[in-house]
């Protein structure tokens, strides 16, 4: 209990002085899942857009494949990843292993499924809508996405928030190709668990408290954005 | 604007979905100019008519040759819908958004837009959000966006169904000006009242066929079929 306490009023004097260490943790990991978020949202919303538009034979197994990686543990993303970047494994020549590149990868694998089927779901029912007019008046493919892409925008920020979430609060996949090397490639999440297994509860629980208040406010504007989506009905 | 699509000739042309018939076989030429009115029972084949020629419903049988080749006959072509579909945008670029798509600058495309929003009197709504606006001005800006790439042919599912009388006459009000303007109207409707106003040609569908056709006059004063007296006459056909 005294510990927990002491650790906690520590904590608040960390994040209070914007400690050195903690803000390089913290920097970091938004910078890995902001970028994971950036590469997976360019993948997986036009991937999404594809999705509801076209009817190509590989259609449904696309679908089941995103459902299907959608469940995938986070830390079976990082082994799989790890085979790839290791030095015996086909990727291993860029040397990318225990870089925060890795870890951005393994994010991006984990993100793409969840950002995908929200945007497809969005995407879908607003196609339902447009068909006919869109139809009527002989779009080409690629106006047909950018027009729901476009139209969609409030939706498709929802998923990106969700993707966010997923990706900063993940720590199996991240553990496992990036190694929580100090100054590299220590993150949040990761620090947490370190931190908490030293015993060092101070650190752990004002990392924590930023994983809180950053997946709070990434809640709560989802919340916001759905409840404006649905009473401007755009 | 009075280019090639006319005539166009409909010779066995039918659309099916799932092996069953929706509409035909139609054998129908029309020729260019005025307003052809598409009246019959419900379930009796209007709208898979109208979006059978539009090409929004796929032809499975026979053919439809309009005198021009078809992906140029389709571009001369609108179609507004029984129930409008409103784009999540504002009025404005709901209008514009034709254009757009064909290639018009964006800065033309919204002057345009505001000149046709005056027409249809909508001039106040520029900036509203369209899913939001009344069934009356959805249709009027459904007939707006429709109206405004200058068909050669413009296709009208119920275009007053649900409205009220003031609504209906501003709608057949601006339909009378496009057909000054060269434009062949193809409307169905359910309302005799309208069909009487409005049709220079009547084709009378039932069961998926079009059973009568032909000059207004004629058959709303000497109907060639029992059905098409008693459709008239607004009793129940068979
Ligand atoms: N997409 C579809 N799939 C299956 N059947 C359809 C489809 N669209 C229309 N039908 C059927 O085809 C027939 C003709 O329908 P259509 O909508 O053309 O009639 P309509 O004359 O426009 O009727 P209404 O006056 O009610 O609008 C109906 O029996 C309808 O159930
Ligand atoms: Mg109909």
């Amino acid at each position: 209990m005294v510990d927990l306490w002491s650790g906690l009023v520590q904590a608040f004097w960390l994040v209070a002085t914007l400690d050195s260490e903690l803000v390089e943790i913290a920097m970091r990991s938004l910078r890995v899942s902001l970028s994971a978020l950036g590469i997976a949202s360019i993948i997986a919303m036009p991937l999404a857009a594809l999705l509801a538009v076209k009817r190509f034979r590989w259609r449904r197994f696309v679908i089941a494949v995103l459902n299907a990686l959608m469940g995938l543990p986070p830390v079976v993303v990082g082994l799989v990843v790890y085979v790839f970047l290791s030095r015996s494994g086909p990727l291993g020549v860029f040397g990318l292993l225990f870089t925060p590149t890795a870890m951005v990868i393994a994010q991006v694998i984990i993100v793409v499924p969840l950002i995908a089927s929200i945007s497809h779901q969005a995407l879908r029912d607003l196609w339902e809508e447009y068909h006919d007019l869109l139809i009527s008046l002989n779009v080409t493919q690629w106006q047909k996405i950018h027009t729901l892409l476009w139209d969609a925008r409030r939706a498709l920020l929802t998923a990106a928030l969700a993707g966010f979430g997923r990706a900063i609060g993940e720590v199996g996949a991240i553990m496992v190709v990036g190694g929580n090397i100090d100054h590299a490639t220590r993150v949040l999440t990761t620090a947490i668990a370190l931190e908490t297994g030293k015993g060092d509860f101070a650190l752990a629980l004002a990392l924590g408290f930023v994983l809180i208040a950053l997946a709070i406010s990434v809640s709560l504007t989802i919340h916001w954005l759905s409840r404006t989506e649905r009473e401007a009905k755009w | 604007m009075v280019s090639g699509l006319f005539p166009v000739v409909l010779n066995g042309a039918a659309t099916a979905r799932r092996g069953q018939i929706l509409v035909g076989p139609v054998d129908l030429t029309l020729n260019g100019g005025g307003v052809c009115v598409v009246i019959g029972p419900n379930g009796s084949g209007k709208t898979s008519l109208l979006r059978m020629m539009h090409g929004a419903a796929r032809l499975t049988h026979g053919s439809i040759d309009w005198a021009c080749p078809t992906p140029q006959a389709r571009r001369a072509q609108a179609f507004v819908f029984q129930r409008p579909v409103m784009l999540r945008r504002t009025v404005r670029e709901n209008l514009a958004y034709p254009l757009r798509i064909r290639g018009a600058r964006r800065r033309e495309a919204l002057k345009t837009a505001g000149d046709w929003a005056e027409r249809v009197g909508l001039g106040g709504m520029l900036d509203r959000q369209a899913p939001v606006l009344s069934g009356g001005e959805q249709q009027k800006l459904a007939l707006a966006r429709a109206l405004i790439i200058e068909p050669e042919l413009l296709f009208l599912d119920e275009p007053c169904a649900s409205l009220d009388g003031r609504a209906m006459r501003e709608i057949e009000e601006i339909l009378v000006t496009a057909r000054e303007h060269g434009t062949r109207l193809i409307l169905s409707t359910h309302d005799m009242g309208q069909a009487r106003r409005m049709a220079d040609e009547v084709a009378f569908l039932l069961h998926g066929k079009v059973h009568e056709f032909g000059p207004a006059a004629e058959f709303f004063t000497r109907p060639g079929t029992p059905q098409a007296r008693a459709f008239i006459n607004g009793e129940i056909v068979e």
